[in-house]
């Protein structure tokens, strides 16, 4: 398994390293989220590939990092598109017409309800559990940074501004770039340009 | 209104995220100033004597939740922020960190000392991209003001801060949960005892504080503990961030001493329900306290009293339902974020959160049968206390409380096989008035399932 290291550069295996040492000594596993965000900014997601690599930095086994993998919905383990588009539908915002924003969503994006991603990669359509944002209901974040107060007619403008490869900004903070530079972000990496 | 006691929220018209600089001309870091100071004992009993009790929903006292953690065990101790903000309508955390970050790490800083922790973690949520992105700024910044570090103001005492993100888990904001999580396993939660204090993270004793909590703390050792107890009520003291959303003029998150009616945080600090619409129904602290209706609006909103009125406090995370909306609805939507977040690992949470939203489902699409609600009820009882952890108590309150206080209208969406608030015909969702696919059974008369045979 380890004779072919395939996912992570020798750039980013230094990377690991750093990660792994913010945690005490003899606690690596603990760094198992973050080495999962570093395997998924190479990747987009996390293939097989990236667990048997990640077990392998860790000392642990593929089916141990695969069942932490499995268990967090912000690990992909399936392609999830460059741009992923999540909506929340929980009580505050479906109070205030998150399904409408939803279904605009999908069609905007073109990814069927019921599906995940569009046919040219480029979008993902989640629908999401609250985001801690209920004062901007209807929520909608693009990898995770939010758009507040959205309609239907907002959310189809912000698919077609990313879709001309525009970034527009979010509601506060920064966008992160795609899901990659975004998984970069999460990993803890010190990207000077991405820290505020 | 304008002579409401401020205390967490004081920075908060500052335009943008108060850093470093703008933090110490307003005040910042008195609060660990003076404690370090002190010796640990002394902060603890400071803490103590306020009365300060923990914001994330137990309303637990701080500062004999910082004693119960040993000293001298021979292990290192820990420090975890919990900033995994998840509880649906909870806001709270999200906006301290947003605006004013410091605050709570000034609060954490201050903990961390008084148990005599070396290495504090701060849990924050994944989905947190921005506000994590703060966390990196405001680190680097206490550390480059000697907040952090060795040898913190010269004092000896040292402090590293660990920023680690979570990946997407409602359940990680249950203390052991997190533990787990933290230490790199699925976020499932662990039998207590032995509680988190005596052998938390790495089975050693560790201090777990929601974000809200310790934003209090810099106050409270600043101004002493005789000044907070000033604010809010005589077992609850202090303020309380409460996150209003839902059918309201202004929905937003709202300060105001503990022991504040309903009624006034509702109405007068939120606008009320637009429209001049009828309030329905509201929780006092998120998804997982039971509904209350309009005929508690005028409970005070603390720990003891929203107790007493059936609820509980909670998180301060106020929703409020207008009369047009549909409880058989709102209750199965709640009921499905259950399901989406129950981890798994006890048998009444996973089977009973996953037949809840096909019994609620059904009804709300008109196939309801009367025996539904006796199996509910059921359900509910199943599911009470009987896991390892809250998260299943929380997926009960709204379906008991809804069948409580509205069970009229469960009856009637049974009698009438349709939605007597919006009218709308069987198979189809009130949500819209649109046929839609995932609620379960909406499209065609289900099979009928004895759930209670299932269950026992």
């Amino acid at each position: 398994m380890e004779s072919h290291p395939s996912v992570l550069t020798p750039e980013l295996r230094e990377q690991a390293e750093r990660i792994t040492a913010r945690y005490p000594a003899g606690r690596r596993r603990s760094a198992v989220l973050p080495l999962l965000y570093l395997v998924q900014s190479v990747e987009g997601r996390v293939t097989r590939e990236g667990l048997r690599e990640v077990a392998g930095l860790l000392g642990i086994t593929t089916a141990e990092v695969e069942a932490v993998a499995t268990f967090y919905t912000m690990i992909r383990l399936r392609p999830t598109g460059r741009y992923v588009v999540s909506v929340c539908t929980n009580l505050p915002c479906a109070l205030r017409g998150a399904r409408e924003v939803l279904e605009a969503a999908h069609r905007a994006a073109g990814v069927p309800e019921g599906g995940e991603i569009s046919e040219d990669g480029m979008f993902g359509v989640h629908e999401e559990e609250c985001l801690a944002a209920c004062d901007a209901a209807p929520v909608v974040t693009v990898n995770f940074v939010n758009y507040d107060r959205t309609t239907p007619e907002r959310v189809t403008e912000l698919v077609e501004a990313l879709r001309r490869g525009e970034e527009p900004a979010p509601s506060r903070g920064s966008f992160p770039g795609d899901f990659k530079r975004m998984s970069r972000v999460l990993a803890g990496l010190p990207p000077e340009e991405a820290v505020p | 209104m304008s002579d409401r006691p401020i205390v967490l929220t004081g920075r908060w018209g500052e335009p943008d995220t108060v850093w470093m600089d703008r933090y110490l001309e307003t005040g910042g870091y008195r609060g660990l100033r003076k404690a370090l100071k002190m010796t640990p004992a002394e902060v603890i009993e400071e803490v103590k004597a306020s009365g300060l009790r923990g914001r994330g929903g137990a309303g637990f006292p701080t500062g004999v939740k910082w004693s119960f953690v040993p000293q001298d065990t021979g292990k290192p101790t820990y420090l975890v922020v919990n900033f995994d903000e998840s509880e649906p309508g909870t806001f709270n955390n999200r906006e301290l960190v947003e605006r004013d970050p410091h605050q709570f790490l000034e609060g954490a800083i201050i903990a961390a000392y008084a148990v005599q922790s070396h290495t504090a973690f701060i849990y924050c949520r994944g989905e947190f991209v921005w506000p994590g992105m703060i966390l990196e700024r405001i680190v680097a910044e206490a550390y480059d003001e000697g907040f952090l570090g060795k040898d913190i103001l010269g004092t000896g005492y040292d402090l590293d801060v660990v920023i680690h993100r979570g990946a997407g888990a409602y359940i990680c904001g249950e203390e052991t949960a997190l533990l787990s999580s933290l230490e790199g396993y699925r976020g499932q939660p662990r039998l207590r005892p032995p509680f988190p204090a005596v052998e938390g993270l790495y089975a050693s004793p560790t201090l777990i504080n929601n974000v809200e909590t310790l934003a209090n703390v810099p106050h409270v050792l600043e101004k002493g503990a005789d000044w907070f107890k000033g604010f809010g009520s005589e077992k609850s003291p202090g303020t309380k961030i409460f996150s209003v959303s839902g059918k309201v003029e202004r929905p937003g998150n709202y300060e105001a001493p503990l022991g504040t009616t309903a009624r006034e945080v509702i109405e007068e600090l939120a606008g009320g329900v637009p429209g001049g619409k009828r309030l329905k129904a509201w929780t006092p602290g998120g998804s997982s306290t039971p509904f209350l209706t309009d005929q508690h609006l005028d409970v005070h909103l603390d720990f003891e009293e929203v107790q007493a009125a059936g609820s509980l406090l909670g998180t301060g995370a106020i929703m409020v339902c207008d009369e047009t909306d549909c409880m058989v609805e709102v209750t199965r939507r709640l009921t499905q974020f259950y399901a989406h977040e129950s981890c798994g690992k006890c048998t009444p949470c996973r089977e009973g959160t996953w037949w809840g939203v096909r019994v609620l489902g059904r009804i709300e699409a008109g196939y309801g049968r009367q025996e539904d609600l006796k199996l509910l009820d059921d359900l509910g009882k199943n599911m009470l206390f009987k896991a390892f952890c809250a998260l299943a108590d929380g997926a009960v309150s709204p379906i008991a409380s809804s069948l409580k206080f509205f069970h009229d209208e469960y009856e009637r969406h049974i009698g009438e096989r349709r939605c007597p608030v919006t009218g709308k015909s069987p198979g189809i969702s009130s949500e819209m008035g649109k046929e839609r696919t995932d609620v379960p059974h909406a499209a065609e008369e289900p099979e009928w399932i004895d759930m209670s045979e299932v269950l026992r």
